[in-house]
């Protein structure tokens, strides 16, 4: 008998596939139908706090522009608290949901300002989310931002959400820290309870007809998990957070290969988003039907099978990693490609 | 004790609330905003006096909310309700119930104006003296202090006597005078209005368990008798009354009486008055009594039971002259009701010897629709009265140059107390100065030793308007209710204001001007026309600038400027350290903005500490160096009317204007917002010819008719001024002739709405579309030129326009243009659509409201006429009445008409068989139709001008109604859904040939945001804080159960072609016709440069299914019943969630909102089951039309 149980933040999970923040979550419905198709969890898509912050500007200019400005009339809406409620919808959501499904639902959130961040974990956690993600997802457009300042935001965020909750918390974090290693364990450090390697950033696109610059939204592909599949495991064994893999899944196989690396959790969002909500059960009977094969009675035992593992230098491991690489893109493609 | 610094509406109602168990209510200004507090409060469970939550409930007008109020009387339950003007005038009926009942119940009122040659929502008595005679006592108050002490006053005093009680005050004057005054304990509360009171009314209330007979019918045998019966209650009233003041000033130190006197014991002149004016005249009394004269004042607290005793016994008996002044005017009268009452008292007392002389008594009139009263006035009534034979009958305060009623005085006068500072802001509507103030106000009302006040002028026009901030602050309580006539501070929150309004006017002598420049400190002197630098110069004014625009769209709040322009008034004036004065508005921002997020709070805070760097002492030279004069107010070609009589009201000196200046009967010339040019908008449409494909969907949509179409011939293009454009006519068969989409830059709004409905994007993907705004100077006044320009182009021929389309729509010319409407309105695309199609045969009746007011409210009106001198007769009556005024006009015009063709038949050989018969067998549904009926009623016109005889003279006094007039009733949906619900339900099932197009913005836009029976389920409105939970009233489908009535319901921005057809098809029915048009509004919280795309929503949602319901199809045996909009194709969510009144809900109450959002989409299921089931019906189904066929 095949088990796919396994431990996430803490939380028991019946498996380790867990759908990502996505549009996938927009209604409680959608995630009924994730649970019915078998993950182990759901993050809810994020909660912007940025957004909260522009609507609660918006709404007030809308109310304000009006005010005393004729006899008649000072104002044109009832006097109530309008903007308190900024992040009232998603929290109500977030409540709909936990209360909808038996599998553990956890808060995304995207903070603005540290109070922010605190003040809407809380939130989240008064709302019934089993645990939160915390996504600092920006693009330090300023140039004059030092890597350090940004390393060190991550490890406040880590604090000042710790200090606002009791229910764990994981960071998801983009792939561009020139020591990522040395985040993680920082993050760890802080008390962090998961690390979500890694983001991928919806970078705006140029068209060359109309000479614009517009938003772009491409689902990912299995070559982009390597990154994540390497750090995961070099950072196995090597920091007490769990660890979620994000980013290219397709089949069961890429689950598989996460969970060898040392992922507690493997998330997807865009494989269930090409082929519906009810791929996820594929996913899992992918990932059942390997280790029946394979004969692995359980996911722990699958889990981190090839990790770096103790005693073994990372940088080895990447370096062996990379020239078996360049070894093999030259059989394939020939000499002269992979020296230009 | 709580010091507070609140207005006197917010005074009132914190005692009314406490001492009611049921406010019934129904808004209109100024006394809406009790209505709205009250209810504000119940819905956050704020308790009365006895731990219960008073019930508050909107009725569907005031004559409702008084038929509700005797209702919960005759229960026993403590009631009130809260009205003015033509509301109190519809709670008269039942005030006579209420009274002849001897009920204990008390009304506020915020004294307002009656409509009779105008409406007016200003301040005067009309009001509370046309309810004088009802048996209500009247108690009135003259400052906010008193509004909230003698409300107490009423409520202890009509328990005591029960008789019920009017409590008022001077509308705006005191309702929006905020002060700084003592607030009253519960305790005092419960000590004046004890228990044993109310178990005693609710002992007299009706019950089953001890049941009696109340409202009977009585004959000529008892019914004299039954109405002399209450007469002790009334003699005991004015005891009661008094007792209770007596039992307050022991409670709270404060003292009233019934009448009181104020001045020189042995005063020779003594003025009597009440309200507000009582405050200034007793101010006026001290300043003249120091200079030793010998006057005084008697001020009347109680006006019924009208206490004639009391009243002769605080005349001095040295009083040789007695001037009555009375706030409101009663035509044809002996003289007005305090004045007459008056003359009785002390005649009667003379009479029978309680007094050894008699004294002159004259009357006077002052103050009406919130005219200024001043200490000049004042002093100016006291000369008059030292006249040898003083005037009677006069007036103060006026130029009455035909009845030669007017007093003279000096209007400079001021007797203010120098320790009291005074501070004048001018400002825009939508910058915050007003509320910025109000928080100013309140922030140094805070300190236990100082008082405060503050008063608000708004002008005329609902976008664009100027506001005028009026301060006083000092160490001594303020009792000035007149505006500051001499400033030590003046804020000109829009440079702009210079140039239209007298800013400088206000300074006095070595005081503060502080500007907001939108240009560097260098310039801002140069900036400056020559009169102001001048007036600057020989005030001696200090000179600031601040460029706040710019700090604000630093902040992050582009046009704000209000905080920012507090922080210079605090640091400029020194009020206050600066320090603290900055932490204290810091802290009124936090009070303030806090519950609208921290992101506001920030933004704002951020505005404050960016201001002191930013704000600049300017150096004043010593001479004047500019050359600029100011703009003239009106162009020198205007028509005299508007150059001397409009042009004085836009320019703020309306106040000059003598009585022979204006209309005898409230008739007004059309069209003359054309003269206005407000420049409201730095922004302004730009038309892009190149790129234009000529669809007239920019200018359907413009709600200012700023737009303009003409195709012409090439030829017409000799002249034109350098960078007029035009592009070849995209027309088959006109090779010649060209295009020109004309902005009228200086009318636009910067609405946006035009580049909305713009379909076409000229560079592929860019966002640049064929009409864009622009900021560029130069287009505001290149268009200055082109217009002149476009207008000598002859206007287009109707015959050849093919206005079916929208494409032909927009050569027809626009006859309401440049209203002062909202920017971005959605109302008002449809009057412009409606004076368009039927402009020069078209009569409008008019409900009151936001389209009354932005239709009719002088200096200008937007109704306007063409070349011809044709275009939109039009009238406002009433509110409640519109539907019935609107059919009274149809009706004479069908009298008229029928008349016309009588007397047309009869004069047959005089005028020729032919002509006669063409006329009277003439169809005139098509323009060409109309047109050649006009034609031939013109020839008429011409053979009647040689035929004599009464037949001829009758013929000729009607014979342009031969040519089929178009009378038309609009409103909003306040009237058509609530208060003239009974009247327009009447003329839907009057058969009668009539026109009605009700805008619907789905709430009372006019009077704020509160709720009607169209506010939509899930939507937060007044009244309706918690969300609206009753489905929106399916106007469309009770109209179309008649089966006689043409119904549409239309959204132009959804879908013009079909709102284009309908109105055609509505106007051409022979039968009446409704058309329902969905029109967004300031009050949904939107974007309203987005409210096009908001009503293509609502369609696409199922809220607004566009369909119509024609009788004449049903009577060709076919389906009426049209389903113009496809089936939903978005959830009601994606729509409502758009607007901030249902947003509000969903963040305050989500579970409320889940829920309500459910049965809206229910409802909206639901509706479209039935509507498409009707779409899909046989004929036979639907009820017929059954009146008879004209032949």
């Amino acid at each position: 008998m095949t088990t796919l149980t396994t431990t996430y933040l803490g939380l028991s999970l019946r498996n380790p596939l867990v759908a990502s923040a996505s549009p996938l979550s927009q209604t409680t419905d959608d995630v009924r139908a994730l649970a019915d198709a078998g993950v182990g969890a759901v993050v809810l898509y994020s909660l912007f706090e940025e957004q909260i912050r522009q609507q609660e500007v918006a709404d007030y200019e809308l109310v304000a522009m009006h005010e005393d400005s004729f006899g008649e009339a000072t104002s044109y809406f009832p006097d109530v608290d309008i903007v308190a409620g900024g992040a009232t919808p998603y929290l109500r959501h977030l409540e709909n949901c936990a209360g909808a499904v038996d599998i553990p639902v956890i808060g995304s959130l995207n903070g603005a300002s540290l109070d922010g961040w605190a003040q809407c974990a809380r939130q989240m956690q008064d709302a019934g989310a089993a645990a939160i993600e915390v996504n600092p997802y920006a693009v330090p457009g300023d140039v004059r931002v030092a890597g350090a300042s940004i390393e060190q935001r991550h490890v406040e965020i880590v604090h000042a959400v710790k200090s606002a909750v009791t229910i764990p918390v994981a960071m998801k974090l983009s792939p561009f820290f020139s020591a990522t290693g040395t985040m993680c364990r920082e993050l760890d450090a802080a008390g962090v309870d998961g690390l979500v390697l890694f983001n991928r950033f919806l970078q705006p696109d140029i068209d060359i007809e109309t000479l614009t610059v517009g938003p772009s939204v491409t689902l990912s592909s299995p070559v982009e998990s390597g990154i994540a599949r390497t750090w995961i495991a070099i950072l196995r064994g090597r920091v007490k957070a769990s660890l979620a893999a994000t980013t290219g899944v397709e089949t069961g196989a890429d689950v598989v290969k996460y969970l060898l690396a040392g992922a507690d959790v493997v998330m997807t969002a865009s494989a269930l988003m090409r082929h519906g909500t009810g791929y996820a059960t594929t996913l899992l009977g992918e990932l059942t039907g390997w280790m029946e094969r394979k004969r692995f009675a359980s996911v722990d035992e699958v889990r981190g099978l090839l990790a770096l593992g103790d005693g073994v230098d990372a940088a080895q491991y990447e370096r062996a990693g990379y020239v078996a690489a360049l070894t093999h893109a030259k059989d394939m493609y020939g000499d002269f490609l992979v020296r230009s | 004790m709580t010091r507070t610094t609140i207005d006197g509406n917010e005074a009132t109602v914190h005692v009314a609330h406490r001492l009611s168990e049921l406010c019934a209510i129904y808004p209109i200004t100024p006394s809406s905003t009790m209505a709205e507090l009250a209810d504000d409060w119940s819905a956050k469970g704020r308790a009365n006096i006895w731990g219960t939550v008073p019930t508050v409930i909107e009725m569907q007008s005031e004559g409702g909310a008084a038929g509700a109020l005797h209702g919960a009387l005759q229960g026993g339950a403590l009631s009130t309700t809260f009205t003015a003007s033509q509301g109190l005038l519809l709670m008269i009926p039942n005030m006579y119930k209420i009274a002849g009942e001897l009920t204990s119940a008390v009304l506020h009122v915020a004294a307002r104006s009656l409509a009779a040659q105008g409406l007016s929502i200003f301040g005067d008595h009309q009001d509370v003296m046309a309810v004088r005679q009802t048996g209500f006592a009247l108690l009135s108050s003259g400052s906010v202090q008193e509004a909230h002490d003698l409300a107490l006053v009423a409520h202890a005093a009509t328990l005591r006597s029960r008789i019920p009680f009017v409590h008022f005050f001077d509308g705006f004057r005191t309702s929006h005078e905020l002060n700084t005054i003592d607030l009253l304990d519960d305790a005092v509360l419960r000590a004046m209005v004890p228990e044993s009171l109310v178990h005693e009314h609710r002992m007299r209330a009706l019950s089953p368990e001890r049941p009696f007979v109340r409202g009977t019918a009585q004959n000529p045998d008892v019914y004299f008798q039954a109405r002399e019966t209450v007469n002790p209650f009334y003699a005991a009233t004015p005891g009661i009354v008094q007792e209770v003041m007596d039992e307050l000033a022991g409670h709270t130190g404060r003292a009233y009486h019934l009448v009181e006197y104020a001045g020189h014991p042995e005063a020779e002149r003594v003025v009597v008055i009440m309200g507000s004016g009582g405050e200034t005249t007793q101010e006026t009394v001290d300043h003249l009594v120091a200079q030793g004269e010998k006057v005084g004042v008697v001020r009347i607290r109680l006006y019924r039971p009208f206490p004639a005793e009391e009243l002769v016994a605080a005349i001095p008996a040295t009083a040789r002259v007695i001037g009555v002044l009375d706030r409101t005017k009663e035509p044809g009268s002996g003289g007005e009701p305090l004045y007459l009452d008056v003359i009785a008292a002390l005649s009667a007392a003379y009479s029978e010897g309680r007094i050894a002389a008699m004294p002159r008594v004259v009357g006077g009139r002052y103050g009406l629709s919130s005219k200024e009263f001043t200490p000049g006035m004042v002093a100016g009534v006291y000369a008059a009265l030292a006249a040898e034979r003083p005037p009677t009958g006069f007036t103060v305060g006026i130029v009455d140059d035909v009845s030669r009623t007017s007093i003279d005085y000096d209007p400079t006068l001021v007797i203010e107390d120098e320790e009291t500072l005074r501070a004048v802001f001018f400002g825009l509507g939508s910058d915050g100065t007003v509320g910025a103030n109000k928080n100013t106000i309140k922030i140094l009302g805070e300190d236990p030793n100082r008082n405060a006040q503050a008063y608000f002028v708004y002008d005329s026009k609902k976008s664009g308007g100027s506001t005028v901030s009026h301060l006083r602050f000092g160490p001594h309580p303020i009792k000035a209710p007149y505006l500051v006539g001499s400033a030590g501070f003046v804020g000109c929150h829009h440079f702009g204001l210079l140039d239209k309004l007298d800013v400088l006017g206000l300074a006095r002598p070595g005081g503060v001007l502080l500007l907001n420049a939108p240009m560097p400190k260098e310039e801002v002197w140069d900036a400056l026309s020559a009169p102001a630098q001048s007036e600057i110069l020989a005030k001696g004014l200090q000179l600031y600038a601040i460029d706040a625009d710019s700090v604000a769209r630093g902040a992050g709040l582009p046009g704000r400027t209000n905080t920012i322009l507090q922080t210079c008034f605090f640091a400029i004036s020194g009020v206050m350290p600066r320090e603290d004065a900055i932490e204290a508005i810091k802290k009124s921002i936090r009070k303030t903005y806090g519950r609208r997020g921290p992101e506001v709070v920030r933004r704002n805070e951020a505005a404050v500490d960016a201001t002191l760097a930013q704000l600049n002492r300017i150096e004043v030279p010593q001479n004047v160096t500019s050359q600029r004069s100011p703009r003239p107010v009106v162009s020198q070609e205007a028509p005299e009317f508007v150059r001397t009589v409009t042009a004085a009201m836009m320019s703020g000196r309306g106040d000059d204007l003598p009585v022979s200046a204006l209309p005898v009967d409230g008739t007004f010339p059309s069209g003359t917002t054309a003269y206005e040019k407000r420049r409201i908008s730095d922004i302004v449409a730009q038309w892009d010819p190149q790129g234009c494909i000529q669809c007239g969907n920019c200018a359907f949509v413009c709600p200012h008719a700023v737009l303009r179409s003409k195709f012409y011939d090439s030829a017409a293009l000799d002249g034109a001024p350098e960078g007029f454009e035009s592009a070849p006519l995209n027309a088959a068969g006109l090779p010649q002739s060209r295009y020109t989409l004309q902005v009228y830059t200086e009318d636009c709004t910067g609405c946006g709405l035009c580049v909305e409905a713009c379909p076409v994007h000229p560079i592929p993907g860019s966002t640049r579309k064929a009409i864009n705004l622009s900021a560029d100077e130069d287009v505001m006044e290149r268009g200055v030129t082109n217009v002149g320009f476009f207008e000598s182009i002859a206007q287009n021929e109707r015959a050849r326009v093919d206005f079916g389309t929208v494409r032909g729509a927009q050569f027809l010319q626009p006859l309401f243009e440049f209203s002062g409407a909202c920017s971005g309105c959605g109302e008002t695309p449809y009057l412009k659509l409606l004076s368009q199609l039927f402009g020069d045969r078209l009569t409008v009746a008019n409900a009151t409201g936001c389209s009354s007011i932005y239709g009719g409210n002088l200096p200008t009106t937007p109704w306007t006429r063409n070349a011809q001198g044709r275009g939109p007769a039009w009238s406002n009556s009433l509110f409640e009445d519109n539907a019935e005024f609107g059919l009274g006009l149809q009706i004479a015009a069908d009298v008229h008409t029928r008349l016309a063709r009588e007397r047309l038949a009869m004069l047959r050989d005089q005028v020729g068989g032919d002509l006669v018969d063409a006329i009277l067998a003439a169809p005139q549904i098509r323009e060409s139709e109309l047109a050649a009926q006009r034609t031939r009623v013109e020839e008429l016109t011409r053979r009647l001008e040689g035929v004599e005889g009464p037949v001829a003279q009758d013929l000729r006094s009607v014979a342009d109604h031969l040519v089929r007039r178009s009378v038309w009733i609009v409103g909003g949906d306040g009237w058509a859904y609530d208060i003239g619900s009974g009247g327009l339900d009447h003329v839907l099932a009057s058969g009668q040939n009539v026109n009605i197009l009700v805008m619907d913005t789905e709430v009372y836009s006019n009077t704020g945001g509160q709720s009607s029976k169209a506010t939509p389920i899930a939507a937060v409105a007044k009244f309706a804080a918690a969300g609206k939970s009753v489905a929106k009233k399916d106007l469309a489908l009770q109209a179309t159960a008649y089966g006689s009535v043409y119904v549409a319901r239309v959204a132009l921005g959804a879908d013009p072609q079909q709102t284009l057809r309908a109105f055609r098809e509505a106007e051409s029915y022979d039968g009446t016709s409704l058309v329902i048009a969905y029109s967004h509004c300031i009050a949904h919280g939107i974007d309203m440069s987005k409210g096009l795309e908001q009503q293509k929503r609502a369609v696409n949602s199922g809220h607004w299914p566009l369909m119509r319901y024609d009788p004449t199809i049903r009577d060709r045996g076919e389906n009426p019943f049209f389903l113009d909009s496809p089936r939903p194709t978005i959830p009601l969510s994606e729509y409502i969630y758009k607007e901030l009144r249902y947003r509000m809900l969903r963040q305050t109450a989500p579970e409320e909102a889940e829920r309500l959002l459910g049965l809206a989409q229910n409802a909206v299921d639901q509706r479209w089951a039935v509507y498409e089931e009707m779409a899909t019906r046989g004929a036979s189904q639907f009820i017929p039309d059954a009146r008879k066929k004209k032949s």
